[in-house]
Order: structure tokens, then sequence, then C-alpha cells
């Protein structure tokens, strides 16, 4: 546990050491704002023309900004994941420090545990940007606070699973490029898995889209809180440390 | 030395083998690297480890820091086993690879500092410890230096320092002196005997003369084979078996007909062959081997004063470990440049 906690801190400082860290979150904190100005500004005007339309009730913020912008966010973690995990193992395996690493008695589940929560610490940290501009909401308000929450805990159960398999294929290289590009891909077709469901109704096209990551997140975005999608985000987290674990193994076969 | 770590199976007698290897073998996919291998080394020695480049240096001491795995036969140090009990080996060595494993992004305190606690040295003892290893290593000048903006001989004694801080049974020390100049290179030397006793250590090398000012006991491999280990007088002993002396002849009446010196010198009993190094007509000098076991300098000195030549030099010459270690891993192959270290 201890050693997690000293894993898990080196790695935090690292991300703030050079510039990702804060390129990340004012990057993110950028686009969500300009989301955030959308999607109200949206919400505005159609409230004013159904207003005009004579039909005026009150229109659900949760609904029509909440949602949306949660959406938004989980495709912007797509982006935001590869470049949290290029650097978690390549990079110690292209400098040799996982040689230091490797021969401290530590373990290799504290090592990537470590590494995994600092990753997904990190990009709370920068999606905690968008909850700045979600405080307006409030003040000139009343949004359902729970359905919001559910949808951040969706986020980072989205996140995190993602971010396991980031790791794992950061121990796969030695060079961060290669780390981050296989990454997004991954990411990506993860995303879009569940387009098969457009044009084939087969059960083997219900599994592949069952597989993809966005399908999952879309309960969570109307604040729904689904033990399968918990389940399911759970299990690609267990699933992707277990091949950055199996990974590591092998690097002590093969290296 | 209030951080040594309990242990229940293997504490060790003082005079139990700190490192017994028996039998290793690593292979790759179609290479292998290093070739059936046991050797001992003895609690508180320096034991160099020497080879030329490609030798399986560095895997054999991957291997005793429970980096790489061995594909065959056994190894412990402090009494574990690699394979069965790895935290126990890793809590007892310390290791300075090739490239000491340094982060550019820390400072050098800040580093030391994640490092002992990744060693488990306790929260309270940290400090201590740190500011220890920065006095033992002398970097107090670096204390709040970037890691990346250190010189080679600065990293490469954060490296060191970082391999003690736990004040490890043993050190396995990957070419300590790599890459620095000179003196550099003395101060390390200096740095690694004063650890030796305390530690016991072990560091690989392809040069020489650093075996013979460090270590007490050398280990040479060559293409994955065990070459020969003994202690670096023995081995000097051991191969030189016969005596060679230098010889340098004048003659009494100006002139000197260096083939003739040669003639009555190796009508010597006991000699089993004359070199010659160096004649000008007047003075000749030559380099003569004995027969094993066999003294000759007092038959040369008076077989040359009979001759009614002038002795002007007579003087054992011993063989330098270079020649030792060209001997013997030359007389597998004689092209011992191997590829890249790996």
């Amino acid at each position: 546990m201890k050693n997690i906690w000293v894993i898990y801190c080196k790695e935090l400082k690292s991300y703030f050491a050079s510039p990702i860290a804060y390129l990340l979150m004012a990057a993110f904190a950028l686009i969500f704002g300009y989301f955030f100005y959308a999607a109200t500004a949206i919400f505005v005007t159609r409230g004013l023309e159904m207003q005009m339309m004579g039909r005026g009730y009150p229109m659900d913020m949760n609904e029509w900004i909440v949602r949306p912008l949660l959406m938004n966010v989980s495709v912007i973690a797509l982006f935001l994941v590869p470049m949290l995990t290029m650097r978690l193992f390549a990079e110690e395996k292209r400098s040799g420090t996982i040689e230091l690493l490797m021969t401290s008695p530590v373990r290799d589940l504290e090592i990537i545990l470590g590494k995994w929560l600092a990753a997904e610490t990190m990009l709370a940290a920068i999606l905690g940007f968008s909850a700045l501009n979600l405080t307006f909401l409030f003040i000139h308000g009343k949004p359902d606070w729970r359905p919001i929450l559910v949808g951040y805990l969706g986020l980072l159960l989205q996140g995190g699973g993602l971010l396991a398999v980031g790791a794992f294929i950061s121990t796969t290289t030695r060079n961060q490029i290669i780390a981050g590009g296989a990454t997004f891909a991954a990411c990506l077709l993860l995303w879009v898995l569940d387009w098969v469901t457009a044009y084939e109704t087969a059960t083997w096209a219900k599994v592949v889209a069952y597989l993809s990551v966005v399908t999952h997140f879309e309960p969570f975005a109307k604040g729904v809180l689904d033990t399968k999608d918990v389940v399911f985000y759970l299990s690609v987290i267990f699933f992707g440390l277990f091949l950055t674990a199996r990974s590591m193994e092998s690097l002590r076969w093969r290296a | 030395m209030e951080f040594s770590p309990e242990s229940k199976a293997g504490r060790l007698q003082e005079n139990i083998h700190m490192i017994k290897v028996d039998g290793l073998t690593k292979r790759y996919a179609r290479t292998v690297a290093v070739d059936d291998i046991s050797f001992f080394v003895d609690k508180g020695r320096i034991v160099g480890f020497l080879g030329p480049n490609g030798a399986g240096k560095t895997t054999t001491m991957r291997i005793l820091t429970c980096f790489l795995p061995p594909t065959a036969g056994q190894v412990e140090v402090a009494g574990f086993d690699v394979l069965k009990q790895p935290l126990e080996v890793k809590k007892r060595i310390g290791y300075l690879p090739e490239s000491p494993p340094l982060y550019p992004e820390m400072e050098v305190v800040e580093y030391l500092t994640f490092v002992a606690r990744l060693k488990g040295i306790p929260r309270s003892a940290v400090r201590q410890r740190v500011d220890e290893a920065i006095e033992k290593c002398a970097l107090g000048d670096v204390r709040k230096t970037l890691q990346s903006k250190l010189s080679k001989g600065y990293r490469q004694r954060v490296g060191l320092a970082q391999a003690l801080l736990h004040n490890p049974d043993v050190l396995i020390l990957d070419e300590p002196t790599a890459g620095l100049d000179p003196k550099q290179i003395i101060e390390t030397r200096q740095l690694i005997k004063q650890l030796a006793g305390e530690h016991t250590i072990i560091l690989s090398t392809h040069i020489l003369p650093e075996v013979e000012q460090t270590c007490q006991q050398v280990i040479i491999i060559n293409k994955g084979k065990l070459v020969a280990t003994d202690s670096v007088d023995n081995l000097t002993h051991r191969l030189r078996g016969s005596e060679a002396v230098a010889v340098e002849v004048e003659g009494r009446d100006g002139a000197l007909d260096p083939a003739q010196v040669r003639k009555r010198l190796e009508q010597v009993p006991g000699v089993s062959r004359v070199l010659d190094r160096a004649s000008d007509g007047r003075r000749a000098s030559f380099e003569v081997e004995s027969l094993e076991g066999k003294a000759i300098r007092a038959e040369i000195a008076r077989a040359v004063v009979e001759a009614g030549w002038n002795l002007l030099e007579l003087r054992p010459v011993a063989f330098s470990l270079e020649e030792i270690f060209l001997q013997l891993t030359a007389s597998e192959d004689e092209e011992t440049a191997g590829g890249g270290e790996k």
C-alpha cells in the first residue's frame, strides 16, 4: 500500500513537472468553455422561441445543457487518455528507470496501480475544470445535482477503463509517440464499435456494440446509475490492468 | 544501521557466501547470453566482473538483481533465491545499471528521497539516509540541481548514491566508471574501495587496470562462458606458472652479437624460449621465459658473466592482467571482439 503511494506521488509530480498537465488543463478548459457557452446559448434561444410560440413550459437544464455536455466530455476524454498514458511505461523503458523500479522491493502490481491511479487523478483534475462552468448553472438556475454527480462518476469510470488500456499499450513500447498513437486508435475504435448495430442485427453485432465504451456512458449522462454499466467499466479497468501486469511480467522474460 | 531488514529463512552467518551462482544459464530466443556459469562471492569482497563487450556481464548482473529471471540454474543473493524470494533479494541489493536510472525532471534530493521510500526505508529515517548518501558520494553541490542538468560524472555519482541509500548487503555496479574523465574515475574507484567490507561489491568492467586496482577477486567471462575466477593475485601467479625475465646485456669491448647472446641464453638449463626485445650493436635486451616451476635468474646471470658480457639488467616480468585476459579469452577464439553489449 505504501509503495503504491510512493509511485503515485512520483507520477503525479512528473505530470506537473512537464507542461503536459497545464497544457491539457488549459486546452480542456477552453474547449469545454466553448461547448458550455454554445449549449447555454442554444438553451436560451430555444427557451425564448418556445415562449414566443406560447409553449412556455419550463425547460429542463439537466436535459438541455448537462446531458449533451457530458456526452461531449466523454468524447474529449478519448483524446485526453492517450496523452496521459503514453508516458507511463514507455518513458521508463526508454530512459532505463524501469530497471530501478523493477529491482526495488516493490511488486509489479504496486507499480501499475500507482501509475494508473495517478493518471486517473490527473484525468479527474482536468475534468474538474468543467465544474467551474457548471457552477454558473447553479447560480442562475436550479439544475438537479444528483444526475450531474452520476455523470461525473461515469466519466471517471469510462476514463479509468481507457487509461488501463493505455497503460497496457505503454508497456509494449519504449517510444512515447507509438504508445500515444496506438492508444488513440484503440480509444477511437472502442468509441465507434456501436456503429455495427446500424447495419447488422446478428448476435455478434450486439456483442461488438456492447464493447463500445460510449454506449455504456449514455445512461450515466442521463443520470441513471445502472449496475451493468458500472460492472462493464470495472471489468474494462480490471482487464486493462491485468494485461498491463502480464505485459510487465513478459518484459522480464524478453528484455 | 538500525535499518536491517529482518529475515527469517536466510539469516546468514558471517562466513557464508554472499552470492552463490550455480549453473546459471540465460537463453534468449536465438542466442545464449550466459552459459552455465558458477561462482561464489564471499561477504565484504570487491569482485571484478570482467569480459569483452557482449560477454554476458550485464545479463548476469540483471539476473542477480532480479530484473531478469534465469533460464536455468540457481542464483542466491544473501541466502535468498532470486526466483523464489525476489522481494527479499531486492531489499538487500543496490544496483547501478549501465546508465544511471535518473528522472530528468527531478532534483537530486527529490530523487534520492523517492528512491529511499521505494527501497522501503521508513519515513523517519529517509532524510538522514539521503544526507548520508549525498555526503558519501560528494553530491553536496548539486543537491537542488535538476538531474537533466547534471554532468556525466555527477550522474554516475547520483546513480551510486541511489544504490547505496538503503545500506544493501550487496552492491552491483555495471560499468561504474564508463564515460568518466580520469579524475572522476580515480574518485569513483576510491569511493568503491571505501565501501568494501561493509558491502559486498560486484562491478563489471572491460577496463583491466580497474580490476587490478580495485578488486580482490576477478571473474572473467567470455561469450557467456566462465573463463576464470580467482583472486587477482592468484590469477596472476597461476597464469604465470613459469617465470619471465627481462635481460639486458652489454658487450665488454664494445661490439656484441645478439645472435650469440641469444644462443648462450637458450643453453641455460630451464629456459623455454628467448625473445628478442631490442639491440643496437653494443647492447641487447631479451625476454626469457622459463619452463614451468624453474628458477632461472641465477643461472642466467652466471651464464652472461661467464661468457664475458656485462649484465645490465635482470628483472622478473609480471604478466599484467591484460595479457592474462587476452590469453584466456583468445584461447578459445582469436576474434574476441563481440557485438554490442546487451
